[in-house]
């Protein structure tokens, strides 16, 4: 009981609090479903069904009765306090405080009925989202499971519409799918049911039908496994490569900036999610290598113009190289001080190349300009759609690279340093050479990514490289799961793809970013797609008997 | 013949002298004990022999090489390897992992061999992979390689890092209170468990020891400490009677019955 009344009224507050700073707002202007509910009322029930599941949750003793009472009555609460935010903003003025705070927000909250059946209203809404919330938790596995993806695609694809809309449109047959599942604005109705009712639909399937495909697949010899494992790659890499003629030239921005972040959260990787050193200034070697391809690349300078391939193994050996810079002096600092030095060095790196002392070098403030474009025999990285393709081999490279190193001595070495430092010596790990090497390789990556980003950009600025960027990283590396590489692509599809996709709310970028941190820390410290156990005592010897048993 | 010599060994933390002219002189296939009441600067002189600490006064010899400055990571190669009092497994790497980090040492892939998967990099990992695996079903953990070393309970955990000492191939083994947190009946094992490392791949031992039955039952040699000093040294029979050592432990004017208890 007690629980229940903390619970909703913490999901009250967050619900205040989001209408205050207009997220609810903002939010409304886009119907999910059109018509019918917008995307500024699925936020408030979302908040609202979530808290009644914890209140659901924490209930102990468990007898239903208890739970859906539970859940009603956090519900319940959180529509309160809502109501008293209508109230209190129907009597006093608080626009001078919050300046989201119109009457156009009541008019939302309030299901446009007016203060005193809206507040009703309200109330309503908040125990009936309860009491959902309430039978939901009560409800079977199996059922959860496809109402919580049935009803988060339909939520997706209500999001993301202006996204799916100019994408289907590019294919004539299946521009007919646009006229059937969306309006202007929104979700058609018998739209959002059909989305509803085929996912769900799939996901029964795959449960009653699954485990028997699964276990088909595993008894069949391993000749045809290993053809269907290759053909499952061959139709990703299929599906990889004529990605940006699929998705059009605004996607394809979008995924080379994701692959951007990918390739630097791969990198960044190595330093903090297996060597576990926290760098917060790793965005000094993405400058680094971008100034390095700049200088000997543009005419603008005029000192080398290289081409971009002639300038790439230059670009990576100089971002090694100040890695090991780097690394050298703060080899004996861990923890918080490593990451205050860190970020110290980042900024060193940017007020370096703006200073005015360096302009004729690096270009000062201006940047530097007329950064040619890779190509190979002929066909030039250009656009977004062609250098998709660039940045699709990079990071193709580097989790090549990346896996190697991670089930090897060297990674065993930077993971055991990660553990225990001091124990990891005592094993025989030369703590200097397995850091440094570790930067460097980091570093490295992060090279890489500076020079795909200069020639995608034809110009880089000092300002392109400021502690944002260090700390989204960071960030992503968290929100993905540390020391996984799915992760890495994972929080980077979150994290960064995401913002670029709805742009239009693109001022509570960085709240989204702390309120997701925080969630993130409380429910799945371990990150969205954790670095999973590594199978090494039988895995080996099973492979062994089935070629045994083929042979 | 001698392994490792200590020759006026003196270790001081500010004021405090944790270590003090030690001599000490270990041999080649022994289990030697030492013990001595909390505070005594066992841990300590362990941790001078492994480099971790590095003593301000005296030489440490083994096999005629000084180790003394020399980093943990270069000592552990001349073949010393320990075990931590309170069990320093590397948390969230498997048991199998464990193990080869330990093997780190005797690898030599380098950064290119690696990424390039070079014939003799997999060979040296399979051969890696196999000697861990051997390891394992050594010390009664086969099965449980793929286990989270943070997973494992108690006693699999102190056997876990017995198996990543082994790992490294050691001459001399040093063990921190193996025994410590065991019933009589885990004790016992951890006992023959010893005594057949020493006698089958001919380690010697190093043991610091509180359990009485444990160091009686199977050293060789005693040395007892007491504020960071050598006050005796003998076979165990010899420093039971000892008067020194029964009072560095209870305490002067102790009774009869107290002295059984230390017997």
């Amino acid at each position: 009981m007690k629980q229940a009344i903390k619970i909703g009224l913490i999901g009250g507050v967050v619900e205040v609090l989001l209408s205050l700073i207009g997220m609810v707002e903002a939010f409304s202007q886009r119907d999910i479903i059109a018509h019918v509910i917008s995307m500024g009322h699925t936020l408030l029930i979302i908040v609202a069904l979530f808290m009644g599941y914890l209140a659901a949750k924490r209930t102990p003793g468990k007898g239903s009765l208890w739970v859906l009472a539970n859940s009603s009555l956090s519900g319940l609460i959180v529509g309160g306090l809502v109501s008293l935010l209508v109230i209190v903003g129907s009597l006093i003025n608080l626009r001078k405080v919050f300046v989201n705070a119109m009457p156009v927000l009541y008019e939302l909250l309030t299901f446009k009925q007016g203060t005193q059946i809206g507040v009703f209203l309200l109330l309503g809404a908040g125990a009936l989202s309860g009491v959902l919330a309430g039978l939901f938790f009560l409800s079977p596995k199996l059922l959860r499971r496809v109402l919580l993806i049935s009803l988060g695609s339909v939520v997706g694809a209500g999001v993301l519409q202006d996204l799916l809309r100019p994408t289907f449109s590019l294919w004539g047959p299946l521009a007919i799918i646009n006229e059937w599942l969306f309006t202007a604005n929104g979700l058609t109705i018998q739209g959002a049911i059909g989305l509803f009712v085929l996912i769900a639909a799939l996901l029964l399937f795959w449960s009653r039908k699954g485990s028997v495909i699964q276990t088909g697949f595993r008894q069949l010899p391993p000749a045809p496994q290993r053809i269907l494992k290759m053909s499952g790659i061959l139709i990703l890499v299929f599906i990889l490569l004529i990605l940006p003629q699929v998705l059009g030239l605004f996607l394809s921005e979008v995924f080379t900036i994701v692959g951007l972040y990918v390739l630097l959260g791969l990198g960044l990787n190595i330093v903090v999610g297996y060597a576990g050193l926290l760098d917060l200034g790793y965005v000094a070697f993405f400058a680094i290598g971008s100034y390095t391809t700049a200088v000997l690349t543009s005419p603008e300078l005029g000192f080398f113009s290289l081409s971009f391939w002639e300038a790439l193994p230059f670009v990576i050996v100089m971002g090694v190289f100040s890695g090991v810079l780097l690394g050298t002096p703060v080899l004996k600092m861990r923890g918080d001080y490593l990451a205050i030095a860190t970020l110290g060095f980042g900024e060193i790196i940017r007020i370096l190349v703006l200073s005015d002392f360096l302009r004729p070098w690096l270009g000062g403030a201006q940047g530097i300009g007329k950064i040619p474009k890779a190509s190979i025999a002929g066909f030039e990285f250009a656009g977004p759609q062609q250098i998709y393709y660039l940045i699709l081999a990079g990071c193709l490279l580097v989790i090549f690279i990346s896996l190697r190193l991670r089930d090897s001595r060297l990674g065993r070495a930077w993971m055991a340093m990660r553990e225990d430092e001091d124990v990891a010596q005592a094993m025989g790990i030369n703590l200097v050479a397995t850091k440094l090497l570790a930067f460097a390789t980091g570093a490295g990556f992060s090279a890489l990514s500076g020079a795909i980003f200069a020639t995608k950009l034809s110009s880089v600025y000092p300002h392109s490289f400021n502690v944002m960027i260090s700390i989204n990283i960071v960030c992503v590396i968290i929100v993905g799961g540390m020391g996984s590489i799915p992760g890495v692509i994972v929080g980077a599809a979150a994290l960064v793809g995401l913002p670029e996709l709805l742009r239009e709310f693109a001022e509570y970028r960085l709240f989204v970013y702390g309120a997701a941190l925080v969630a993130m820390m409380l429910l799945r410290p371990e990150g969205l797609w954790p670095e999973a156990v590594h199978r090494r005592e039988f895995h080996e010897e099973e492979e062994k008997e089935a070629e045994l048993k083929s042979g | 013949m001698v392994l490792l010599s200590t020759k006026k060994v003196t270790k001081r933390f500010g004021g405090l002298v944790a270590v003090g002219d030690l001599d000490i002189e270990i041999r080649e296939k022994s289990i030697h004990s030492i013990i001595g009441p909390n505070g005594a600067g066992k841990t300590t002189f362990f941790n001078c022999i492994t480099g971790f600490y590095k003593p301000e006064e005296g030489e440490i010899l083994f096999n005629d090489h000084s180790l003394v400055g020399l980093l943990p990571d270069r000592i552990v190669r001349f073949g010393i390897s320990r075990t931590y009092q309170n069990i320093r497994l590397f948390p969230n790497l498997t048991a199998m992992e464990n193990i080869l980090v330990g093997l780190h040492g005797h690898l030599h892939a380098g950064f290119f061999g690696i990424v390039m998967s070079t014939p003799a990099t997999r060979k040296e990992e399979k051969e890696a992979a196999e000697e861990a695996r051997r390891l394992l079903k050594f010390v009664n953990l086969a099965g449980k390689g793929d286990f989270l070393a943070k997973n494992l309970p108690y006693g699999d955990q102190r056997r876990l890092e017995i198996a990543r000492a082994l790992a490294s191939r050691p001459k001399l083994l040093l063990l921190d209170e193996p025994t410590a947190g065991m019933n009589p009946r885990e004790t016992q094992d951890m006992m023959d468990f010893i005594q057949h490392l020493r006698d089958e791949l001919g380690i010697t031992i190093l043991l610091i020891e509180h359990q009485m039955r444990v160091v009686m039952g199977i050293s060789e040699i005693v040395t007892v400490l007491d504020y960071g000093e050598k006050i005796a040294e003998g076979t165990p029979t010899e420093i039971q009677g000892n008067p020194k050592v029964i009072e560095a432990y209870l305490g002067r004017g102790s009774t009869g019955e107290e002295r059984q208890i230390v017997s």
